[in-house]
């Protein structure tokens, strides 16, 4: 062997081949499987992908980094099945370019927020959080309440759907119309969101003000939407329990 | 720079830096505003400043035809220049983010402040801006002088060098103004990681094609590590940031995977980014500096044989202890627990070749405070491994996963690892090159090791215990079985840890900065460059 090693030091693309060949391994026996077993690929029927309004909130999410301090992955531990909820199933995520499950729990686990507070308490909250929780140490986002930019929504709709998630035509087309009509109710386009999206599709002045578009609004409306996409979850938990 | 060039390779660093000129002109146009432009105009004005720099002295006198004899040593100065940059600004926002976190209203509540977009610039700058610009200034010293060969050629370090550090402007000005993949240490948006393709690319070639010059019949092991660092890092990078982008004009872009598949992906890459990045790509430097400081061959041959091909191969395994008890399945979570307590095997061998090889050296690292960085590297090494691997066991990892053990593990084997053994190797690096017996202050290089270990320990016990507590917090249960604390209580419990961790940080930075300081001092009092030349004898041997 040491023998063997003493030639191939001579030869600096044997080098190389040998380390591609021995870091190749263990990610391909790990990932590849992933693609194809039931467990991973499994989407529940009821699971709707996120409306244009919910997607755009996503992407401010991920601007301003929370993922840097709220997970959205329960795990399967008996305190956090009584904190947070249900634990996370993979097929929840399978339409979310990128996941967002996190790694640090500064403030807590968001998985499950959806229908917790109300609409006001979470633009409260992002405006002052310690007008709220007097001890938390969460920043403020005051800058959420200006104007939500809608013009690459549709294009974001059509990206997503080259890469699996079940946008049709009529989604992509009126993604941005979709968007301000989720925030008022009583307008016209407010049906079509339900009809697209179905009907516990949370339709509603997030952030208070109907006849303005913010990007409080789509926050808000995405943090609404958090554990709500499908009853996956809550039915294997109930299943189990019994 | 320019000195150092023939007069031909200037008129191609000034092609090149057209080209730079012309690409920034193109991402300005087309996106016509936002991130994109921004950093369109960004890569113009590198380009303006390069061809002013190369123009104003483009006739100047060529330099002397004996330079191909000698060792190139002037992208390596400007690589650890880089380096003591990059490492004020990566830790000067450590400290930042550590203050908000004690003091959320120490900065005013503007967008580019927030904690969220500063972390990322905090984690990006000193991996990748710190660290990178570290092994890739060190890889060309060792490089050239284990094979006793000239780098292949004059352009393509310049290239490496300011087409890495382009990239990590982009990245971390991207995070400021809003634009992120957020992918764990991969955030910067698509274009950017494409550049780092291209850079990385020439990167390889060039240390392939000096290796191919190598007037030693055999590879040393520092190389091997550097090669390891360089091919997966490679490979890491395509493979996790593979995205579409939304337009072809936008900095926006979606990542091909999704949910769990991402995970395992964003997890693979996370972790072999500490592997071979921050791990193999050290370890080199290990091997080279640590036995040319202290005048002693490696302790075995055969254990950093066994080691080498240990990490290479374990660690690729070990990225899905991330993700235990979610929602991956059981078997993935199961192999990485198992491939990371094996990984102990492999590091302790590493860590123990290293201290071994001091031995009988003990009174230098008494008196050298050179040295005794690298020391106290590879004990922190040792013990971050270990912590590591005890980390990844699965009970261990439902108390300590999504707290700050894990935070206080990462800066054990940042600040304690890879900090102190590029403070050791810039210590051992910059008065040879310019040409000195030693450091312009050793007194500092004594301050700023004191302060560094200090500072290290503060920040680490602190955060052990702030970990700890909020894990035992988040899964206590009263006597009537409800859970004991809200999640705000064990928020509020961390505040003196928060603060400690300043602290440290600050104590650490202080070290930074005084390093900068020296350095400069050292430069700038240079008496002619490194005496060495392709045919001098080996001293790491
Ligand atoms: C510095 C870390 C940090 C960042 C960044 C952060 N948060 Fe928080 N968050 C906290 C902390 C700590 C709490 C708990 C105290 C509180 O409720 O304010 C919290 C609580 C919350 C809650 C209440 C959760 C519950 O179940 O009570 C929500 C919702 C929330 N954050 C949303 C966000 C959003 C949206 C963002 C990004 C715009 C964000 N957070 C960014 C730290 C952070
Ligand atoms: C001045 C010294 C430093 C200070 C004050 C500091 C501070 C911090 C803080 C506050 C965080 C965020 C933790 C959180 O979100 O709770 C962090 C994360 C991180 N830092 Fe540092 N840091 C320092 C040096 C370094 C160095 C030298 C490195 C690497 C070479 C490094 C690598 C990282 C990494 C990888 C993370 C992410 C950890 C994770 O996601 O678990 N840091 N640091």
């Amino acid at each position: 062997m040491l023998k063997l090693h003493y030639n191939l030091e001579k030869v600096s693309m044997g080098l190389v081949a040998a380390i591609i060949v021995a870091a190749s391994i263990g990610g391909i026996v790990e990932i590849a499987p992933l693609f194809t077993i039931d467990e991973t690929v499994d989407v529940p029927d009821d699971l709707r992908p996120h409306t244009p309004l919910e997607l755009a909130g996503r992407e401010i999410y991920i601007r301003e980094g929370c993922y840097a301090c709220h997970s959205q992955m329960v795990r399967s531990l008996a305190d956090e099945l009584d904190r947070y909820g249900p634990y996370s199933l993979a097929s929840e995520s399978a339409y979310d370019h990128p996941m967002l499950w996190g790694s640090k729990r500064t403030g807590p686990d968001l998985a499950r927020l959806g229908g917790k507070y109300s609409d006001d308490w979470h633009v409260q909250h992002l405006i002052d959080p310690r007008s709220v929780v007097p001890a938390s140490i969460m920043p403020a986002y005051p800058w959420m309440t200006r104007s939500l930019d809608t013009k690459l929504l549709g294009d974001s709709l059509a990206t997503l759907a080259r890469v699996g998630v079940p946008y049709n035509a009529p989604m992509i087309s009126e993604a941005a119309a979709d968007a301000q009509a989720q925030s008022r109710p009583d307008s016209d386009g407010a049906d079509g969101v339900l009809e697209r999206y179905g009907n516990n599709v949370a339709v509603r002045a997030f952030d208070g003000d109907p006849s303005r578009l913010t990007e409080m609004d789509a926050l808000v409306a995405y943090l609404q939407s958090l554990g709500t996409l499908t009853e996956a979850p809550y039915e294997i938990l109930a299943e189990g329990d019994q | 720079m320019t000195s150092t060039l023939s007069i031909s390779e200037r008129q191609i660093g000034l092609l090149l830096s057209v080209l730079l000129i012309l690409l920034g002109l193109t991402m300005a146009a087309a996106a016509r505003h936002g991130v994109m432009a921004a950093h369109g105009f960004m890569a113009l004005a590198l380009g303006l400043g390069l061809v002013f720099i190369l123009g104003s002295a483009i006739y100047d006198p060529e330099p002397p035809k004996a330079r191909m004899t000698r060792y190139y040593d002037a992208p390596t100065r400007f690589g650890i220049m880089m380096t003591l940059v990059w490492a004020m600004i990566g830790m000067g926002f450590g400290v930042w983010v550590a203050a908000l976190l004690y003091w959320p209203e120490a900065t005013p509540a503007v967008p580019w402040t927030s904690f969220g977009r500063l972390r990322p610039v905090h984690t990006t700058g000193i991996i990748f801006g710190f660290g990178g610009n570290a092994l890739i200034a060190t890889s060309f010293h060792v490089l050239q002088r284990t094979s006793r060969a000239r780098l292949a050629d004059s352009i393509s370090p310049w290239f490496v060098l300011l087409g890495y550090n382009l990239f990590c402007l982009w990245a971390v000005t991207g995070y400021l103004m809003g634009s992120t993949q957020s992918k764990e240490y991969a955030e910067a948006e698509w274009y950017a990681d494409l550049w780092l393709v291209v850079v990385w690319v020439t990167y390889f070639t060039l240390y392939i094609r000096t290796l191919a010059r190598r007037n030693e019949p055999h590879i040393y092991v520092a190389n091997w590590y550097y090669m390891a660092f360089i091919l997966v890092v490679a490979m890491l990078h395509i493979v996790n940031n593979l995205a579409l982008p939304v337009r072809w004009t936008a900095a926006e872009s979606f990542p091909v995977w999704s949910g769990v598949q991402d995970a395992m992906v964003q997890w693979w890459y996370g972790h072999n980014a500490v592997a071979f990045l921050l791990t193999a790509g050290f370890l080199g430097m290990l091997y080279y500096f640590l036995p040319v400081r202290s005048g002693r061959p490696i302790w075995s041959y055969r254990l950093s044989i066994v080691s080498f091909w240990g990490i290479t191969f374990f660690y690729i395994w070990v990225g899905s202890h991330h993700l235990h008890y979610t929602a991956l399945p059981y078997w993935a979570q199961t192999l990485g627990m198992t491939f990371s307590v094996m990984l102990l095997v492999p590091s302790w061998a590493s860590a123990g070749n290293a201290i071994a090889t001091l031995n009988g050296a003990w009174h230098k690292v008494r008196d050298d405070a050179t040295l005794r960085f690298m020391f106290v590297a590879a004990v922190f090494y040792g013990l971050s491994t270990f912590e590591g691997s005890f980390l990844a066991i699965r009970p261990v990892n439902s108390l300590s996963h999504y707290t700050d053990w894990t935070v206080g593990h990462v800066h054990s084997g940042t600040l304690g690892w890879v900090a102190m053994i590029v403070f050791g190797a810039i210590y051992t690096l910059v008065p040879q090159l310019s040409g000195r017996e030693a450091m312009a202050s050793p007194r500092a290089i004594e301050w700023h090791f004191w302060l560094a270990v200090t500072g290290t320990l503060i920040y680490v016990v602190a955060m052990w215990n702030a970990g700890i507590t909020q894990g035992l917090m988040w899964r206590a249960y009263d006597e009537n079985g409800a859970l004991s604390y809200s999640f705000v209580e064990s928020v509020e419990a961390m505040a003196p840890y928060y603060l400690l961790r300043t602290i440290g940080g600050a104590l650490f930075l202080t070290g930074a900065v005084i390093c900068a300081w020296n350095c400069r001092a050292t430069m700038r009092a240079a008496m002619g460059e490194a005496a060495d030349r392709p045919l001098a004898p080996q001293p790491a041997e």
